[in-house]
């Protein structure tokens, strides 16, 4: 009992470090990439027309006037590159400074800070994962089930070649077939925008839909192999009907790997939604990144979008991670 | 070999004919506009139809067929080099190389979403093919690097590499004749997948506007091109036919992938 406590702590602790270090990888990834930048920032914004007082303001608010890094190579007046030490001042550590307070600096063309703006967005894109993630589980669950009872049958191959199709149907073919389908053809549903609860209807089937082709394949080789174990034989033997046997005993089972794909998954849905808000429209973080972030240069916000994401994706892998342990005990051990 | 892998290796047979013989295959230039035949539906003429400036959807499809395998190509031959290399060196040797290999980077990269991370890159570098392909091998190469290490430290162990030691064969004979070529058989299923993936993230982030640029005839732009109200009204063919090229080569390469996997996996194979 002792040693499988130490090793659920060890394992724990082994996930905390692993999201800290994915966390400082990010954070730095997101600072460093800004120098790669082609050209100035600043003339990217402001334009060549503006003078040098404005690009001086400009740098100075956003600070972009500091150094970059700890040190850096600047070329000297006769044109050679030289090391040099800038210290702890930099804009490195500015940019860890401000998000520990919770400050991830103003954007460049609005001057709001890209905190608000995320806080803004956040919700719509939880509601449309969240969403999604219901029209995944359940369409895949019956599917998966289905076609693992009936393993070998036409049922069988019919449900994993629509998963198949699924998987290889992109979210940017499936949405405007549907934007065509319900509200071109038909004119039931909006073909953008979130005002009413059925403007979520086609976003979440959009994104859900590759999702849950990935999870039916998952539901449908777990419940083959629970059905192979010697439980299930038990089960049957003692004269249970074969639905007790499959949603009682299988189910409960097999779900388990099916949790963690959930959860690992869900990477794959916040990626997703990036294009999905594209497609409809949706005022999420994807369409924050891509339209006012990346389109418009406003490189702040892309900082910001991108250091979000990912960290709700790996706060997410690890919860998962701490609920699967919690659910199958040979995982605790090992 | 099961129907659907052979079904796939079509697919992807004709893919890469069209690819080679596209300039005899397109009926009209791909770039050509002609706004007095906007919108026109499928005929003799215009096989897939015209889109909103007039140029010939099927001409543009068949073009598009290039840039798809031309970037699946690259990326999955130079993930794969790198990937291997890095790999097989880390199983092999250990030490702090593997430290850092399947310490830090399988634990970062593999944490991440990659066409977040492709998206991230592609926003700061600017956008274009090169650029693509590179962020795309960037997040690419970690999958296979995590495979070979796998077989290395597996393959390492067996008899026959301690009998090929033992004869006085060295570290890169070892590795590069005794083990690679048993621990490969994987690496072709990932990347049957990784053609499927990378044709995919291709059209995705052409499609997001931060791949390939507009006036040329990727899948992806020509979707995000006929997706706007007044062409899916008028000419929906403009969405279905690159819609449909992209589903079945993905489709193509996934069926080869899950075929082969089927076919070197015996457990698999079994049931």
């Amino acid at each position: 009992m002792r040693s499988n406590l130490k090793y659920k702590v060890l394992g724990g602790l082994r996930r905390v470090a692993i999201l800290l270090l994915v966390a400082w990888t990010v954070v730095s990834l997101v600072t460093l990439l800004i120098e790669l930048v082609p050209g100035d920032p600043a003339v990217a914004v402001l334009g060549e027309q503006a003078t040098p007082e404005q690009f001086q303001q400009f740098r100075q608010k956003h600070g972009l006037d500091r150094p970059p890094f700890f040190f850096s190579f600047p070329r000297d007046a006769s044109g050679e590159r030289h090391f040099e030490w800038h210290g702890r001042d930099n804009r490195y550590t500015d940019y860890w400074r401000g998000i520990v307070k919770g400050d991830m600096g103003l954007s460049f063309r609005t001057d709001k800070p890209v905190i608000d703006l995320i806080l803004e967005r956040y919700p719509a894109t939880i509601e449309l994962a969240i969403a999604a993630l219901l029209v995944a589980v359940v369409i895949a669950i019956p599917l998966g089930v289905v076609a693992g009872t009936h393993r070998g049958t036409w049922i069988d191959n019919v449900a994993s070649v629509v998963a198949l199709i699924g998987i290889s149907l992109p979210s940017f073919v499936i949405g405007p077939m549907l934007v065509y389908l319900f509200a071109v053809k038909v004119h039931w549903l909006a073909p953008s925008g979130r005002f009413h609860w059925s403007d979520l209807i086609l976003p979440s089937l959009t994104l859900g839909a590759a999702f849950s082709a990935i999870l039916t394949r998952m539901v449908r080789s777990s419940v083959i192999e629970e059905l192979g174990e010697d439980y299930v034989r038990t089960a049957r033997a003692k004269g249970l009907s074969e639905n007790v046997v499959i949603y009682k005993h299988v189910l409960k089972n097999g779900l388990i790997p099916v949790v963690t794909i959930l959860g690992l998954q869900l990477g794959v849905l916040l990626a997703g939604a990036i294009i999905t808000e594209k497609i409809f429209g949706w005022p999420g973080l994807g369409l924050l990144l891509v339209e006012d972030g990346i389109g418009k240069r406003d490189y702040r916000v892309v900082q910001g979008c991108v250091l979000v994401i990912s960290m709700t994706y790996i706060i997410a892998n690890t919860l998962t991670d701490m609920v699967y342990r919690f659910l199958d005990p040979r995982i605790r051990v090992s | 070999m099961n129907r659907l892998t052979l079904i796939g290796i079509v697919i992807v047979l004709i893919l890469v004919l069209v690819a080679i013989f596209a300039p005899w295959i397109a009926t009209h230039d791909v770039g050509a506009t002609n706004l007095s035949i906007r919108y026109l539906p499928p005929s003799s003429e215009h096989l897939f139809g015209t889109d909103s400036t007039g140029r010939d959807l099927f001409s543009r499809v068949i073009f598009g067929a290039r840039i798809s395998l031309e970037v699946g190509i690259v990326v999955v031959a130079v993930s794969t080099v790198i990937g291997t290399l890095l790999g097989a060196l880390a199983g092999y040797y250990g030490g702090w190389l593997d430290r850092l290999i399947s310490g830090y980077v399988f634990n970062v990269f593999l944490a991440f979403p990659g066409l977040l991370l492709a998206i991230a890159m592609v926003a700061f570098l600017g956008t274009g093919l090169n650029k693509l392909i590179l962020a795309l091998c960037i997040i690419g190469w970690v999958g296979y690097a995590r495979l070979i290490r796998g077989q290395v430290l597996k393959v390492r162990e067996y008899d026959f590499v301690q009998a090929a030691r033992a004869l006085g064969a060295g570290d890169f004979r070892i590795l590069l004749f005794h083990i690679l070529p048993n621990s490969v058989q994987p690496l072709i299923v990932q990347a049957s997948l990784g053609m499927a993936g990378a044709v995919l993230a291709e059209a995705s982030l052409s499609f997001l506007g931060l791949g390939v640029p507009p006036p040329s005839p990727s899948w992806g732009v020509m979707i995000e091109e006929a997706r706007d109200l007044s062409t899916l009204q008028s000419a929906p063919h403009a969405l279905i036919f690159p819609g449909m090229a992209i589903a079945l080569t993905v489709l193509g390469f996934n069926f080869i992938g899950d075929g082969l996997r089927e076919y070197l996996d015996p457990r698999q194979r079994a049931r």
